[in-house]
């Protein structure tokens, strides 16, 4: 007797499956899984789907469906008939007819002919209800239109489908970030016990015309080198405040940013007047700059209290007459 | 508030390279770049009286896309440029820092009373 469903599937789904899964899978709606449940919704079965269908016509013999079924390590196989999909022979039909020694019977009077099937302009998650709930392997997919056969899709398909359409967002995302390297790649591709990265700028005392220049090029290397930008822009007001204190009251001093994947450092050491009282330095507002430098907008003695808000560590050590040692660092 | 509008109500004209359709969250009014660097977020509009190329530093790194020089005053040279470089639009308004701000506030512009970093910490 005719079997009224087709079991036509890879290696897992022999009759044993049949039936065993009835409830569609669930899909946990966890921050994870989302995007992945988003594309099964947005995607087409057809975008998933193999379109190279190997078929036979219903008025070949299973020694036929033997050979194919053999040569191509299928389970089983659709029959078409001028282009429409009419039935199905699966690879327990065969063991049936070998078993009865039939081997000689036309497909047409031993295939399947209630198949199930799916629509090529079908969400991709149809289908994945239908492996749910039939248990089948794969599925032939028609043209809604036509009802032709247009291709043929397996839980293989559908997860190199949605693997590929994941890897193509994120390198999608991954180049609007521009010609951004990604700075943990690079220390990743560098092994050491320990590694980073130091890029040392002068910055010269008195020099108002420029100041500002180091702390922008600081800021554009830690763009090129993929940081947040929050936490770029964290450091760059530190530094560009620290640049600022070196220009208006040192003749000189060095900053050295120290980059390291998940903090970035930025140490500012100078030989000017010293800091007499820190605490002091400290409270907004306080200031002992000169006028002309307020009159450039600067000196309003926020410096140092905006370098404490903005950083996730702050160590300020001086020596009146001998020189100020400020390291800041902002975690990535 | 878009900035076509903002010129439109500061009376400002523009410097440079135009961006009618920049969207401005926050503005801030200072002649103190620490302020500036404290007081601002990003998004944010800058109206000051100081024309320095540390003013487009300043700006740019506190995240500031678009600068109006209240007072009528015009930036040199090589602010402009600076600006260009780093891409934040500059427009000069002949009205007095109280009264551009006054204007902005009213018609909908807020500011950006919140501490730099205080958020993203």
């Amino acid at each position: 007797m005719k079997r009224k469903t087709w079991l036509f599937g890879t290696s897992g789904s022999t009759g044993k499956t049949k039936g065993r899964t009835r409830r569609p899978p669930r899909i946990q709606k966890t921050a994870k899984t989302q995007k992945t449940q988003q594309l099964s919704y947005e995607l087409k079965i057809k975008e998933a789907m193999s379109k190279k269908v190997l078929t036979l016509k219903p008025n070949r013999t299973m020694m036929d469906v033997r050979k194919v079924l053999k040569d191509h390590r299928f389970t089983g196989i659709p029959i078409v008939e001028s282009g429409r999909l009419v039935g199905i022979v699966s690879i327990e039909d065969l063991i049936n007819c070998l078993t009865a020694g039939s081997m000689e019977t036309m497909v047409k009077d031993i295939m399947t002919t209630k198949v199930v099937t799916l629509f090529s302009d079908e969400p991709l998650i149809h289908a994945i209800n239908k492996f749910g709930s039939h248990g089948f392997g794969r599925f032939p997919v028609l043209d809604r239109d036509s009802k032709k056969l247009m291709g043929i899709i397996t839980k293989q398909d559908i997860i190199e489908c949605l693997l590929s359409t994941l890897q193509s967002l994120y390198h999608a995302r991954e180049s609007k970030k521009g010609n951004r390297y990604q700075v943990a790649r690079l220390f990743a591709d560098v092994p050491s016990d320990w590694t980073t990265l130091i890029l040392k700028y002068h910055v010269k005392g008195g020099d108002f015309g420029k100041a500002g220049e180091k702390s922008d090029q600081l800021k554009g290397n830690l763009l090129k080198l993929g940081y947040a930008d929050e936490q770029i822009r964290r450091l760059i007001i530190s530094a560009l405040e620290a640049e600022m204190n070196l220009v208006i009251f040192t003749s000189g001093g060095d900053m050295i940013a120290q980059i390291e994947p998940d903090k970035m450092t930025v140490k500012v050491i100078d030989d000017g007047p010293g800091i007499p009282d820190i605490e002091l330095a400290m409270q907004p507002g306080y200031s002992t700059a000169p006028d002309f430098v307020r009159e450039l907008g600067f000196g309003a003695g926020m410096g140092l209290p905006n370098i404490k808000n903005c950083t996730d560590e702050m160590k300020l050590e001086s020596w009146p007459g001998k020189g100020t040692n400020l390291e800041f660092s902002v975690y990535s | 508030m878009k900035i076509k509008q903002i010129m439109k109500i500061l009376e400002a004209e523009a410097i440079g390279a135009q961006r009618d359709n920049l969207d401005i969250k926050t503005g801030c009014g200072s002649d103190l770049m620490s302020d500036v660097l404290v007081f601002t977020r990003p998004g944010s509009m800058l109206l000051t009286g100081l024309t320095s190329r540390q003013v487009i530093y300043t700006a740019s790194t506190a995240g500031v896309e678009a600068i109006c020089f209240v007072r009528g005053k015009k930036p040199p040279e090589e602010t402009i440029k600076l600006a260009e470089e780093k891409k934040i639009a500059l427009m000069i308004t002949n009205l007095p820092m109280f009264e551009s701000c006054g204007r902005l506030y009213d018609k909908g512009l807020v500011g950006c009373s919140e501490l730099a970093g205080a958020s993203e910490k």
